[in-house]
């Protein structure tokens, strides 16, 4: 279903029009407004005047996390705070987090694109939305709110956690889409095993998940579990929040850009080229008509790959593959890039490995070393010392064939990983201390 | 002629068999007979319990990994070449013991060797065929 059918379908040509003509105007806009910008802009000789075309974007700076930590907490806003209607922040793991401001024009756009993406999905009014993303400072909670509210269903904004609620909930209110991050979707079946509800007797149909990499066997292990078609939802707090690009439910085949608001770019992290379409490499965001917080070549630090073919769907957007992970939690040991979610892919494909894992990075001596936790259930379990040996053996191998890297595996007790009710911690890095 | 076994999955850290044990006790479980096997990261405890079913069902209510498998429990005379006799007929029948671990009855007479062979039935056969006591579950259960 697409809920916004012009803008959605619009031919490229015309798209590539409206593009050009949002960019020079925001362009025009921080330029003026955003003292940030005009120096960066000056710096660079670059004049509004001169972008004549989306693909002089190239001469533009990049924006970084750090310049918004410089500019902490209002130094990039485009507008007075009387215009500011909303603010919200990103979950600032190091350091001071990051700020983000809507107007009121900006929470209806936001909640336009939510309403897309929910209805991409196959969400209509008539559903019952059960939303587990977390409320509060972090955007995932109320931006898929607001948008299933434009949709004019029915939300239920359960936030993150009290795991054994939300299951009564979901069965007692007849729930039948979930939104959450992935990890806790898994954490919700579990809660429900514990608790002998079957999903197969709930009415969830469909699901939105996202706000952290997630791999394809993942997937399939939260539809199996909780029996429903799970999409992808992508955003960040920078750019938007959660509505930045989704999943089609005909296709599950790369999420559609709603590039009528955003520009991507795909750049090499380390030379900040840009590179061409199907080239893997680091997103980067121009927002073209959020009027508080404008953000110009953003570098989003999350890896993908850009498609420009055209879905069977009807949207005319570029597609973005699934985010294959960040740059920046990507791990590099003894010289070896490796990245949680390609892990997470490895396990996914042995048969009975749960979804919950954590990697241990140390040093011992000048050797890094890689601890893969992985947690016995009743269905790799043997009552024989070398089968599970053999596992543990077993998934070293296929790591080291895959990424080319060698690993402990450290086999141990069921639910003694911790579970996430937002964002999955999936590594613990003590080479720092 | 087959016993009921429950194994136990346990990371190698202090306070985990205690648990075990713990959680047993409280149900009312009584431990006919149990071994435990370790490696350096995590361990594998096996049991004979008077009510494998019950046991199962709290080990897993609080968190545990738990196996059943079936074993077969041998009853050898408590003197020297006991077992030896046993392992013998065995190996000409190219059966092989993946484990096993023994205790020695109340009477004192006999010693009970839990096995786990890998071909049971076969197993089961030739001890049979040899005139070899097995014992009961009932029996081992009960003691």
């Amino acid at each position: 279903m697409i809920w916004d059918k012009e803008f959605e379908t619009l031919p490229r040509e015309a798209l590539e029009a409206l593009k050009l003509k949002r960019l020079q105007d925001l362009v025009k806009r921080v330029y003026a407004t955003v003292p940030f910008y005009k120096k960066a802009f000056d710096k660079r000789g670059v004049k509004p005047e001169d972008i004549k075309s989306v693909d002089d974007l190239k001469r533009l700076p990049f924006t970084t996390k750090q310049d918004l930590r410089d500019n902490y907490p209002y130094g990039l806003f485009a507008v007075p705070l009387e215009g500011v209607v909303r603010i919200h922040a990103s979950s600032g793991t190091t350091g001071k987090p990051t700020v983000v401001g809507y107007t009121r024009k900006d929470i209806e756009t936001w909640a336009e694109l939510m309403a897309r993406a929910l209805s991409a999905a196959g969400v209509t009014k008539s559903d019952i939305i059960h939303n587990s993303y977390g409320y509060g400072l972090f955007t995932g909670g109320l931006g898929l709110h607001y948008g299933a509210e434009r949709l004019g269903a029915s939300v239920i904004p359960m936030s993150g956690g009290n795991s054994k609620k939300q299951i009564m909930i979901m069965e007692d209110f007849g729930s039948t889409i979930l939104t959450s991050t992935p990890s806790y979707a898994l954490s919700l079946a579990e809660t429900a095993d514990e608790m002998g509800v079957d999903f197969k007797k709930l009415k969830l149909k469909a699901g939105l998940f996202g706000a952290e990499p997630w791999s394809e066997g993942m997937r399939e292990e939260i539809e199996k579990k909780l029996n429903l078609s799970a999409m992808d939802l992508y955003g960040l707090s920078e750019i938007i929040g959660p509505g930045v690009s989704v999943e089609c439910m005909e296709t599950k085949n790369g999420l559609h850009i709603f590039e009528d608001h955003f520009i991507p770019e795909v750049i090499n992290p380390k030379t900040c080229e840009p590179l061409p379409y199907g080239e893997r490499g680091e997103l980067v965001f121009t927002t073209l008509t959020k009027e508080a917080f404008p953000l110009i070549r953003y570098r989003t630090r999350d890896i993908s790959v850009l498609n420009p073919e055209l879905c069977m769907c009807g949207r005319t957007f570029v597609r973005m593959e699934r985010v294959s992970g960040r740059s920046d939690d990507m791990l590099i040991i003894r010289g070896v890039n490796v990245f949680p979610s390609q892990i997470e892919s490895i396990l996914m494909n042995i048969e009975g490995i749960e979804p919950h894992y954590l990697l241990i990075v140390d040093r011992k001596g000048t050797m890094d070393t890689l601890e893969v936790q992985v947690e016995v259930n009743e269905r790799v379990f043997s009552d024989e010392i070398k089968n599970l040996q053999i596992l543990g053996k077993r998934i070293e191998k296929d790591i080291k064939d895959f990424l080319g890297v060698s690993t402990i595996v450290k086999l141990v007790e069921p639910k003694t990983i911790q579970r996430s009710e937002g964002k999955a911690q999936r590594v613990i890095d003590k080479r720092n201390i | 002629m087959k016993i009921d076994q429950i194994s136990v999955f346990l990371e190698n850290k202090s306070g985990r068999l205690a648990k075990v044990t713990r959680v047993l006790g409280e149900a009312g479980i009584n431990i006919r007979a149990l071994s435990l096997a370790d490696t350096t990261d995590f361990g594998i405890l096996r049991l004979i319990v008077n009510d494998s079913q019950k046991a199962r069902e709290v080990l897993k209510e609080n968190g545990f990994t738990v196996g059943k498998t079936e074993v077969v429990a041998v009853e050898v005379e408590d003197k020297p070449g006991g077992l030896a006799s046993i392992l013998g007929i065995l190996s000409d029948h190219d059966i092989n013991v993946e484990y096993m671990y023994a205790f020695v009855e109340q009477s004192g007479e006999n010693a009970i060797i839990i096995c786990r062979f890998d071909e049971t039935d076969k197993a089961i056969d030739v001890l049979q065929k040899n005139n070899i006591a097995i014992l009961k579950g009932e029996k081992l259960y009960q003691f």
